[in-house]
Parts: structure tokens; C-alpha cells; sequence
């Protein structure tokens, strides 16, 4: 029953290069503390070939040049775990959270899935390579000698003494990957050192207690596992008790135990605090194109998209600041709904942007949070004989750039209202849904009869008219503003009386003409139009509703 | 003496005089040399002959439905630019209804880019557009655009009389030289956005409100773009206005109008009791009837007055407004259709039953 162990090693910096990949050619030292005295707590292998070791101050640290600080932020820590998580259940089911950097999986009937042993621990390796995580990899057949194994991947490649695990590296092209066969657990880990039994993050008296017992290793200069895995038992158990015994199950790589599977919730959030507060939309731009794509290469690694973005924005807050009373930022939310599940991390930006530049947020920007709700795919299966249809994320960004142009109240679909107001409809979002068959399809030429209707052009708003009556009947008509709606009423129809919404504070009623006009302004012949004219019952006042064309 | 230039390789570009008559050998085998010479310098692939070039295949096409115009037109070809031109009343919005209803059937996305907002859903809905598959695109005087533009702030300052800030005329004026080049703006760029979106079985311009004195402010190269994007694609571009402006960019032009044959002017001479029937038919052709009526001299040479018009579209209550009877006239198809007389069809109203 073999099981996979993925340890990000120097968690940290890890989540500070998944945050600023373009950290990654750089040495780079966390620091952790109080302001002044904030001290290394992690550093990358360039860093330590510079010099740079965890506990200096960060004014030691300073004096290195090309050395980049970062504090360290929970934020992005909590972000990295959470994709490590979704590395590790992208392959199976079953995962235990062993901690922060650790993620164990059970990849029992895994290999009709993905292949073999080996192509599922490479596999494994690239998407967290994916999700921006540099991780290693190791499978046994237990879980403890794959946590020791992938935490010895660690110690032998980020010290670079000697190479303990040649033999296992010895089939793969990747470093950061090995696979311990059935059977051969001691064999391969007794080379580790004693040191990784303890890599474990423990506090308090724990702690203690394991340094306790490393000292005690040393002084019998038991130095690796393979030194420990040959003790008697029955002596180690005298002079170290259970603890001792236990530590020797795991270096000989047969202890065993079944894993605590977790149910990792879908939440898919990434976030950045902002040393210096963003001003204008372009910078912010490249923090959410980076955050979108670690979003989208987390969902995607779960075989899902998202219908809907959440962008939070802290706002730097300048009269708390002016007060000096405590400084609590205010939020900025926007949130994009979108019609379909989509998965398009550039489609995303250029709608987060327009959307922005439409709803610019107002005060400098120090903290970006993004979550994403997770939605299962679209699947479309398009038909050769159908007609075409715009393609969803095309036409998002085309109807959010109109939208930015003409309003988003004026670009949509339409929608009638059950009621007899005139202008009874409001705008809806416009969503290119598959094409179905509908019942009209099948009509013949008599459909298309019917379907000459005379259609009204409405003058939104209504034209006020000045109407001359004859016998309660327009005889005249002038508009001020329009010299083509103005003339002689050659024809009438009416009234015909409406109203509604009585109940309300927006009550109407009206009467209604159809009515022929002459148009004296017009030169070119065709000088009759058909109008509707209204006569609003309430305000007393007449208009020109629409031309009929 | 006919005598022939024939630059050769001796003369270094100058060309040498023979005399053809006196010395024909020298002369053809000069010739030769020098047409090998021309053939030789002159790439095979340089010179297209007029027979291979691509013959563009005749566009598809598709109804427009409206049987009659069918009839004339053949349908609106797919990939290219159809202008339905006419003045108002002359029932070029119940002719995009008709197309806009027709592709809804074959369930085709559509879009309608409307730049006075003047779109009515009820007569949208009455057509039998299918609603959920149209884009309407509201173009006007409030957007966003306008409001955040300063110098066009300025210059809507400088434009806004004190007659525009009365009660009166906030509820009425829009037709400012301003909301129209800022409504024209719209359009085109939201044309732009949707064609380069692509997918649309038809997208239409409805410039019908525009003046044509604000409509040819679009440059001819705007419709050259316009059709270079369509072009190939399964979209029609249908665009609405009083007068023709994309010039040969569009590939049907269509003219429409009112009706005005023979058979309706013969409704003059019915008896006062067929005058009552006729109340009941289109107002339009009442109307026009009258109006013709009007401006003719009478036979004993005095001009008719409008009690005459009055007395024949008596205005009753019972009245209604039926429809509309409409000409079409093919004025220009590049589809190789012979010239057609032009065609009459008549609408109905919602109500008209």
C-alpha cells in the first residue's frame, strides 16, 4: 500500500518565492520579530552562500547588498499550505495534513489512474511545480519512511554533503523525487542522519525532550539511521524507553499507520500585504495577474472553475492616520459574477481591470485579497450543423468594455415586465447560452407572416409637445426640440386610456393617439410620419412618444 | 518606316534605333535576345494571370423575414453590410424586427447597437424575437464615458444654453450636436467590440434617428473596416438609416418607403359609401391618398384645402392604426441580380389582430 510524502522544504521562503517568483534568482532571508529587533528565521541557498544564517538581526543581514528581506507573512504561508493541500488532493482522496509543509497521500489503486509509482511521484512534482511550490517527493510503502525519505531529499540537497541518495536518484531525471521500494526501507534510509527524525516543528517540552535525545544519539555516536535501526532493542528500551523504541521503528522504515484524512475545504483565496501602498490600477494590475494565476492553477488542479471573483481591497485609511488613534483600514469589495464557469486567469485580470477603471477604489491600496468561488466546469460539446454563438470569455470582455463605454444599465438583454407600463422591461446580463432547438424553429413561411409587425421607435425620454385641440381631438402638433416632429394632424386614432400602478407612489395614466403628421420641415416628399402621442392624465402635459417606422 | 526601340545589354541601358526593313534577321534576333532577357529577369511568380485570380464566392444567404423583400433581394447575404435606408415611417425598423426575428428562429445570437435608445420591447417581443438571444447596446448622452471626459465636459458647459436647464426641456431634448457625435462614438466603437467578438448571426446599426449630416461625419474607412471584419465570417452587418453612407462598402443597399401604386390611388375615386370601409385600412395609404389629393389642382382649377383631407380620414374613436404599407426598391446588390421592379408589403400592428 504505497503512500507519498510532498515536504516543501524551507516553508517560508517557499511561500515568499510562490508569492515573487521573480525572488527566485535572488538570495533571499525571512525575517520574523518586533521592529527593531527582527531576526533571520529562514534563508535560500544563495542566501547561506552569502553568509546569511537564521538568528542574525536584520542589521546584520543588512549589510548584504543584494540580499532581499521579506517579513514573514501568515497570509502567504497559509495560501502555500493551502495549495500544497490541493496538490496533494488533486491525486487522491485521501490526504493527511501532517503539517504545515507536510502532506502525506495514499496512492493505493492510484496506478490504473496515473501510471507507475514513479510517473505519479513525477507527476506529483510537476503540479506543485505548478502551483508554484518547489517540493520533494518521496513514496514508500508506509507513511513515516516517506516523510523521512522526502525530508532527506531535503538535507541531502540543500547541504550538498555527499549524496546519501544517489542510489534512489538514480532513475529519475528530477531532483526532489524518490521512491522507496517494498521491503528496502532500511536499506535506503539508513543513510539519512539521525537529525530528520526530529525535523518535526515542535515546541515546549517536547522540544526538550527531542534535543534531549539527539544529544544522547550523539554522545553513542550513533550519527544515521542505519547506526540507530541496529541497537538492541531491549537496551534502547532500558536506557530510552518507548520514545527510544519508537524512534527505531521509524528508522528502520517499518512502522506503521493509517492516515488521518482530512477534508480540505474548497476555498480557494490567495492574498498579498503590500510593504508600500499601491496607487495608481497599472501596478496593481501585476499583483492580480499573479494572484489570478495561482488562483487558476489552484482550481484547475481540482478540475474546477469559478463563476464567481471577490476582490477585497484595504484601503489605507489617511484620518485614522490624522488622528493617530488606531489605524483601521477600510475595505474596498467588488465582486464579478460571471455567467459561465470560467477558468481564463487573463480574461479575469482584463475584467477585474475594467471594472476597476469603471469603480476606481479611491485611497492607496496595502493589502489584496482575491477568493474565487469554485464552480464545476462548463462542458459544451458544439455541433457542426449549429449555428455559431460568441464565446463566453470573448464576450464577457466585450459586453464589460461596452458596458465601461455605455453604462452597465445599458447593455444587456432585454426582459418584459408582467405589466402594461409602457416602458415595462429592464435590462438583464446577456449570457450566449447554448443554442436550443426551440418550437419557433419549426415554423414555416406563416411565422414569418406574422412576424411583420409595425414596431414603434421610442424618444426616450418622450418629446414634450405643444398640441392644438379641436373638438378634444389634436388638430396641431410642435415640438421645440425636434423640427421633424412638428405638423398638421392629418389622422387620429383614440384615445385609448391607460394606467396603472395606482397603488404606488409612481402612478400613471394616460391617454394614448396614433396619429399621421405632416411634417412641413421636411423637403424631401416623404413628409407624413406616424406618431404616438400621449396625454399624461396626472401632469397634465403632452408628448410624442415614439415614431411608428 | 516603322522602326523599333529595343533596349539591349550593348547599349548599357540606352536604347539602340534599328530599321526593321532593312535589316530584318539583326532585328527578330535582337528581339529574341531581349525578350529572353526580360523573361529571365522577371520573377514566375511576380505576374498573376487575370484568370487565376480567386473568384470571391457569392455570400450566403438568408431571410430576412419579410417574404416580399426575400423576393427582391434574394435575403440578406451573410459576411458583408446591408444598408436599409428611408425616412421616418417608412418601416425600416419593422424591417430589422423582421430580420432580427428571423435569425432569433434559426437561433442565431443577434445585437442591436442603437444609437438614439429608441428600440421599443414591446415591439421587439410582439415580432417574435426571441429575447434572450439579443444584445441590445443602449448608446447615448449618459454614459460613463462622458462623464469622466473633461473636455467634453467643457465643452457640454459650453453647449448647454439656459433653455436646456429649464423643467421643461429636461424631460425632452436630446437631439444635441453633442449626444450625437458622442451617441456616433459609441456606436462605432461598440461595433468594433462586437464584430471583433465575433459569433453574432447579425448585428445591426440602428442609426435611424441620425441626421445625415451627423452620419457622414463616419469615416468611409470605418466601413471598410467594418466589412474587412465580417468578411468570411457568418455575421450580417444590417444597418438602419435615412440615407445611404457606406457607400460601396455595402453590398445591398436597400430603399425603402411608402407605398404609393396605382391600386391605392384609385381609392379616390370610390363612392362615399366605400370611403367607410376604407377607414378601416391603413391610415398610411389614407393619408398619402389624401395628401396626393391635396396638392392636386382640381379639375376646375382651384387647390383642394385640407377639409378635404379631413373628409376623406374622418377621425373617429372606432379608428385604428392597422399598419403600414411600405415600399422596397433594390437600389444597389452585388449579387448579380438583375434589376427588379420595386416591391410592396404592408405591416400590422400588434394590436391590429
Amino acid at each position: 500500500m504505497p503512500f507519498a510524502c510532498i515536504y516543501v522544504p524551507n516553508f517560508p521562503v517557499a511561500a515568499a518565492l510562490r508569492a515573487e517568483p521573480e525572488l527566485q534568482a535572488r538570495a533571499v532571508a525571512m525575517l520574523e520579530g518586533k521592529p527593531p529587533l527582527e531576526t533571520i528565521i529562514a534563508v535560500n541557498e544563495k542566501a547561506v552562500g552569502m553568509g546569511i544564517a537564521p538568528g542574525m538581526t536584520k542589521a546584520q543581514a543588512e549589510l548584504c547588498a543584494e540580499l532581499a528581506l521579506r517579513p514573514r507573512s501568515a497570509l502567504r504561508e497559509s495560501a502555500a499550505h493551502a495549495a500544497l493541500l490541493d496538490c496533494a488532493q488533486s491525486f487522491s482522496p485521501c490526504v493527511e495534513d501532517a503539517a504545515c509543509d507536510t502532506a502525506l497521500l495514499d496512492l493505493a489503486g492510484m496506478e490504473s489512474l496515473f501510471g507507475s509509482l514513479p510517473e505519479i511521484s513525477r507527476a506529483i512534482y510537476s503540479r506543485a511545480a505548478a502551483l508554484g511550490l518547489t517540493a520533494n517527493v518521496a513514496v514508500a510503502s508506509n507513511p513515516d519512511a516517506a516523510v523521512l525519505a522526502a525530508r532527506g531529499l531535503c538535507d541531502a540537497g540543500l547541504c550538498g554533503t555527499g549524496t546519501p541518495f544517489d542510489k534512489l536518484r538514480a532513475g529519475f531525471a528530477r531532483v526532489g523525487v524518490a521512491v522507496i521500494p517494498q521491503g528496502k526501507e532500511a536499506e535506503q534510509l539508513g543513510s539519512l542522519p539521525v537529525k530528520v527524525l526530529f525535523a518535526e516543528q515542535i515546541d515546549g517540552e517536547e522540544k526538550k525532550t527531542a534535543a534531549r535525545l539527539l544529544e544522547t544519539l550523539n554522545r553513542w555516536g550513533i550519527r544515521n539511521l542505519r547506526g540507530l535501526a541496529a541497537l538492541p532493542e531491549v537496551s534502547l528500551s532500558e536506557r530510552l524507553g518507548q520514545e527510544g523504541l519508537r524512534l527505531q521503528q521509524l528508522a528502520r522504515g517499518a512502522a506503521s499507520r493509517t492516515l488521518v484524512s482530512v477534508e480540505a475545504p474548497l476555498v480557494f483565496e490567495e492574498a498579498v500585504e503590500l510593504e508600500h501602498p499601491i496607487v495608481l490600477l497599472e501596478p496593481l494590475a501585476f499583483l492580480l495577474n499573479r494572484l489570478l494565476e495561482q488562483i487558476c492553477a489552484r482550481l484547475g488542479s481540482r478540475a474546477l472553475a469559478t463563476q464567481e471573483l471577490r476582490l477585497t481591497l484595504e484601503l489605507e485609511n489617511f484620518s485614522a492616520l490624522n488622528q493617530q488613534s488606531a489605524i483601521k483600514n477600510q475595505q474596498f469589495v467588488r465582486t464579478l459574477r460571471l455567467p459561465l464557469p470560467m477558468l481564463d486567469a487573463k480574461v479575469f485580470l482584463k475584467l477585474l481591470q475594467l471594472d476597476l477603471n469603471a469603480h476606481p477604489p479611491g485611497a492607496p491600496i496595502v493589502k489584496i485579497h482575491l477568493a474565487a468561488e469554485p464552480a464545476r466546469p462548463r462542458s459544451a460539446q458544439g455541433g457542426l450543423f449549429l449555428p455559431p454563438s460568441p464565446e463566453p470569455e470573448k464576450l464577457e470582455l466585450t459586453l464589460a468594455r461596452i458596458a465601461g463605454m455605455v453604462g452597465e444599465d445599458k447593455v444587456g438583454a432585454l426582459e418584459l415586465l408582467d405589466t402594461h407600463h409602457p416602458e415595462g422591461f429592464r435590462m438583464r446580463r446577456f449570457v450566449a447560452e447554448d443554442p436550443r432547438k426551440s418550437s419557433r424553429e419549426k415554423t414555416s413561411d406563416a411565422a414569418e407572416e406574422q412576424s411583420v409587425i409595425t414596431a414603434l421607435r421610442r424618444f426616450r425620454p418622450p418629446l414634450r409637445a405643444h398640441v392644438t385641440l379641436e373638438n378634444g381631438q389634436p388638430t396641431h402638433l410642435v415640438c421645440r426640440n425636434r423640427n421633424n416632429v412638428e405638423g398638421k394632424v392629418l389622422w387620429r386614432a383614440g384615445p385609448w386610456r391607460f394606467s396603472g400602478d395606482w397603488w404606488e407612489r409612481e402612478a400613471w395614466s394616460r391617454d394614448e393617439w396614433d396619429i399621421a403628421l405632416q411634417n412641413n420641415a421636411l423637403r424631401n416628399g416623404e413628409d407624413i410620419s406616424f406618431c404616438r402621442l400621449v396625454h399624461d392624465l396626472l401632469g397634465g402635459g403632452w408628448f410624442v412618444e415614439g415614431t411608428y417606422d | 518606316m516603322s522602326s523599333a526601340v529595343v533596349p539591349t545589354p550593348a547599349a548599357l541601358g540606352r536604347p539602340s534605333v534599328f530599321d526593321a526593313d532593312a535589316n530584318p534577321e539583326v532585328c527578330s534576333r535582337v528581339f529574341q535576345s531581349a525578350i529572353k532577357n526580360q523573361q529571365s529577369k522577371i520573377p514566375p511568380v511576380s505576374v498573376v494571370p487575370a484568370s487565376q485570380f480567386e473568384i470571391r464566392p457569392a455570400p450566403e444567404m438568408v431571410s430576412s423575414g419579410v417574404p416580399a423583400v426575400d423576393a427582391l433581394t434574394g435575403g440578406l447575404p451573410r459576411g458583408c453590410l446591408t444598408e436599409i435606408c428611408g425616412p421616418a415611417s417608412s418601416g425600416r425598423t419593422t424591417l430589422l424586427l423582421a430580420a432580427l426575428a428571423a435569425a432569433t428562429r434559426r437561433g442565431e445570437f443577434c445585437a442591436v447597437v442603437d444609437a438614439s435608445d429608441a428600440l421599443d420591447p414591446q415591439s421587439v417581443a410582439a415580432t417574435g424575437v426571441e429575447l434572450q438571444r439579443l444584445l441590445w447596446v443602449r448608446c447615448g448622452e449618459s454614459s460613463p464615458q462622458r462623464e469622466r471626459s473633461p473636455r467634453r465636459h467643457r465643452n457640454a458647459e459650453k453647449d448647454s444654453s439656459p433653455i436646456n436647464q429649464s423643467s421643461e426641456d429636461r424631460v425632452g431634448p436630446r437631439n444635441t450636436k453633442f449626444s450625437s457625435e458622442n451617441s456616433l462614438e459609441q456606436v462605432l466603437r461598440a461595433t468594433d467590440l462586437l464584430l471583433e467578438s465575433g459569433g453574432f448571426g447579425l448585428i445591426a446599426l440602428d442609426l435611424g434617428d441620425l441626421q445625415p449630416q451627423a452620419a457622414r461625419h463616419i469615416p468611409l474607412t470605418t466601413w471598410f473596416r467594418f466589412r474587412r471584419a465580417i468578411e468570411y465570417t457568418p455575421t450580417i452587418l444590417l444597418a438602419i438609416e435615412q440615407r445611404p453612407i457606406a457607400g460601396s462598402c455595402s453590398s445591398l443597399l436597400l430603399q425603402l418607403g411608402p407605398s404609393n401604386n396605382q391600386g391605392e390611388t384609385m381609392m379616390l375615386d370610390r363612392s362615399e359609401s366605400s370611403r367607410e370601409a376604407a377607414a378601416w385600412e391603413s391610415p398610411a395609404r389614407q393619408c398619402r391618398v389624401a395628401m396626393e389629393r391635396a396638392s392636386e389642382p382640381r379639375r376646375d382649377g382651384t387647390a383642394s384645402d385640407a377639409k378635404d383631407i379631413s373628409r376623406i380620414a374622418c377621425p373617429t374613436h372606432a379608428q385604428l392604426l392597422t399598419g403600414l404599407h411600405i415600399t422596397a426598391e433594390l437600389i444597389r446588390s452585388r449579387m448579380d441580380r438583375k434589376p427588379a421592379r420595386p416591391v410592396a408589403f404592408a405591416t400590422k400592428t400588434a394590436w391590429a389582430g
